[in-house]
């Protein structure tokens, strides 16, 4: 039995570990590391190809997880005193966000949008006062937009299992001493809410900056990392690959890590 | 209380906006472009018609190999997840349980692209099939075949499929199986009379979410099974991207959300008659 979980382990881990290591490789051989060096790091980083991916990816992730974590957390609160059918239908909203695939979404965001512009631009252009108009299109607004979206579900999930577990006798002893509502909500809900929308600030990070699958339809003109890793995987594999994984990983694993470790103390505290 | 309504209102209107302008908006026009056509140099043309769906045998391939791989993956991380459940809620010590919980569940939120790469990295002509050359194995291929994508599969669900099953197993009170025990059943039965039933809605609930997310993956097929094992989602790259035909990519699509909607629900039936109710799904 601990021998079956620890191979596993070595299963989900040793793959990661050897993208890792060769990355170190200073050669181009898949199966040997010749000698160890930083040199694929290097390149990596130098490439501008890489280093406009990452800003755009980290741009797009960032923008996307405080709008989700804003509109989630207000959603998930307003949520709490609504009933009958408004409630049914954001319940089926999220589940319907979460459920319907990437790739369906993806698709369905680029067809929509498209089509939506194409209306609006001469609209625009007819209206606008003053010189050239603004050309709607697909790249930043289009990602961070789609990208909010399923955080936003996320965010609303996990804040909605944090507002359930949450003591209400502090709630209640807080509008027994005389405390109003916004005093009661600053002093006592959100102190007790924040390590959840921090956690799912953090993960609405991580998906975002992770998405290959929607970005790849509504990135536009844009790249981000995900996709330009892609583009790379499909010319062949290249030790620079190794190293620009190796450094995603790192981002996603050490946001992970804390998001989790926030989440199980939050949750701890809250429960009383 | 006026005021409060109010409150409520301006909580909820950000967030219903971003959903029906990004998910409601967008899915009508999938099922309405699904019954247009196609506009001679791509895109939508307006009109009704079901010549679409009744072009969708074209594409039947993509259709019956997601309808065999999807089920089969979700069958072997099944199996290779509930041992690794069972071992984590009843056999691990305590302290180290959070952690050890923690390292499976981490995997699946970090890019299932890199993670993919991965396999391409170990599985192709450089990797595992020259290392067993060098054995005496002769020549092996291993990328781009149903075995690889199936890896990859295993690889990227497992973790979805270990953390219900886990959690279904975590409320199993022990002294159940100590009364089995004591009644002088062997552990077998035990196992096969009491933990493996009251297993059933978390084995549910995993097989549900591995299956659902299977029906749609582009990503392992395309780099795993390098266009000879090819899903629906590849098809719709393909559609949107090069081919750039929305009203038949759009039925293509609507008829998979279809298909999905349809497995679930009768899924969700068999299981809610074999007893058991629903975990909540939860994944962190």
């Amino acid at each position: 039995m601990r021998l079956y979980a620890f191979a596993i382990y070595l299963f989900l881990y040793a793959p990661i570990a050897i993208i890792a290591l060769f990355s170190f490789s200073a050669g181009r051989s898949a199966v040997q590391m010749q000698g160890f060096s930083t040199e694929w790091y290097g390149k990596a980083l130098s490439n501008t190809f890489v280093t406009e991916a990452l800003q755009t990816s980290a741009t797009v992730a960032f923008t996307s997880a405080v709008l989700a974590s804003v509109f989630g957390t207000l959603a998930a609160l307003g949520l709490q005193s609504v009933r009958g059918k408004v409630r049914t239908f954001f319940d089926a909203l999220i589940y319907v966000a979460v459920m319907v695939p990437g790739i369906v979404i993806g698709i369905a965001t680029l067809i929509t949008l498209v089509t939506v512009f194409a209306w609006i631009n001469p609209l625009l252009a007819a209206a606008w006062p003053f010189g050239e108009a603004p050309r709607l299109k697909m790249g930043y607004t289009s990602l961070i937009a789609a990208h909010t979206l399923f955080s936003m579900a996320l965010v609303i999930l996990i804040l909605r299992a944090r507002l359930a577990g949450m003591d209400r006798s502090l709630i209640e002893a807080s509008s027994d001493l005389y405390a109003g509502p916004w005093g009661t909500f600053r002093q006592v809900t959100l102190p007790l809410l924040a390590p959840a929308i921090l956690a799912g600030f953090l993960l609405s990070f991580t998906f975002s900056f992770d998405d290959f699958i929607i970005a790849f339809f509504v990135a536009g003109s844009e790249t981000t990392l995900p996709i330009y890793i892609f583009s790379s995987i499909r010319r062949g594999v290249t030790p620079e690959i190794n190293a620009i994984g190796t450094m995603v990983l790192v981002v996603s694993l050490t946001l992970l890590i804390v998001a989790q470790l926030t989440l199980r103390q939050g949750g701890r505290k809250a429960a009383g | 209380m006026q005021g409060q309504r109010l409150r409520t209102w301006l909580f909820l209107a950000p967030a219903g906006a971003v959903f029906l302008i990004m998910l409601v908006l967008p899915l009508v026009v999938v099922i309405v472009f699904a019954f247009g056509e196609r506009a001679p140099a791509g895109g939508y043309a307006p009109g009704f018609t079901l010549e679409q769906f009744a072009n969708l045998p074209a594409r039947w391939k993509a259709f019956s190999n997601t309808l065999v791989m999807a089920p089969a993956g979700t069958a072997l991380c099944l199996l290779a997840a509930y041992p690794l459940a069972y071992f984590l809620a009843v056999r691990a010590s305590a302290q180290w349980r959070t952690l050890l919980l923690v390292l499976v569940i981490v995997p699946f939120w970090t890019s299932i692209l890199i993670r993919s790469y991965a396999w391409i990295f170990i599985l192709g002509g450089t990797g595992l099939p020259l290392l067993l050359q060098d054995l005496g194995f002769g020549a092996i291929r291993l990328i781009n075949t149903p075995f690889a994508v199936l890896i990859g599969i295993v690889y990227g669900y497992l973790p979805l499929m270990v953390f219900p099953i886990y959690v279904s197993l975590e409320k199993l009170d022990k002294r159940l199986l100590e009364a089995a025990d004591d009644l002088g059943s062997p552990p077998w039965r035990g196992f096969l009379q009491v933990t493996l039933p009251l297993s059933v809605p978390g084995v549910a609930t995993g097989c549900m979410l591995v299956f659902i997310l299977l029906m749609g993956e582009f990503l392992i097929p395309a780099l795993l099974g390098g266009g000879k094992v090819f899903f629906v989602g590849n098809a719709l790259v393909d559609l949107f991207l090069q081919s750039r035909n929305w009203p038949f990519g759009s039925a293509v699509a609507a008829t998979l959300v279809a298909i999905m909607l349809i497995t679930v629900t009768i899924y969700m039936r068999l299981i809610r008659r074999l007893g058991g109710g629903r975990d909540d799904i939860s994944l962190m």
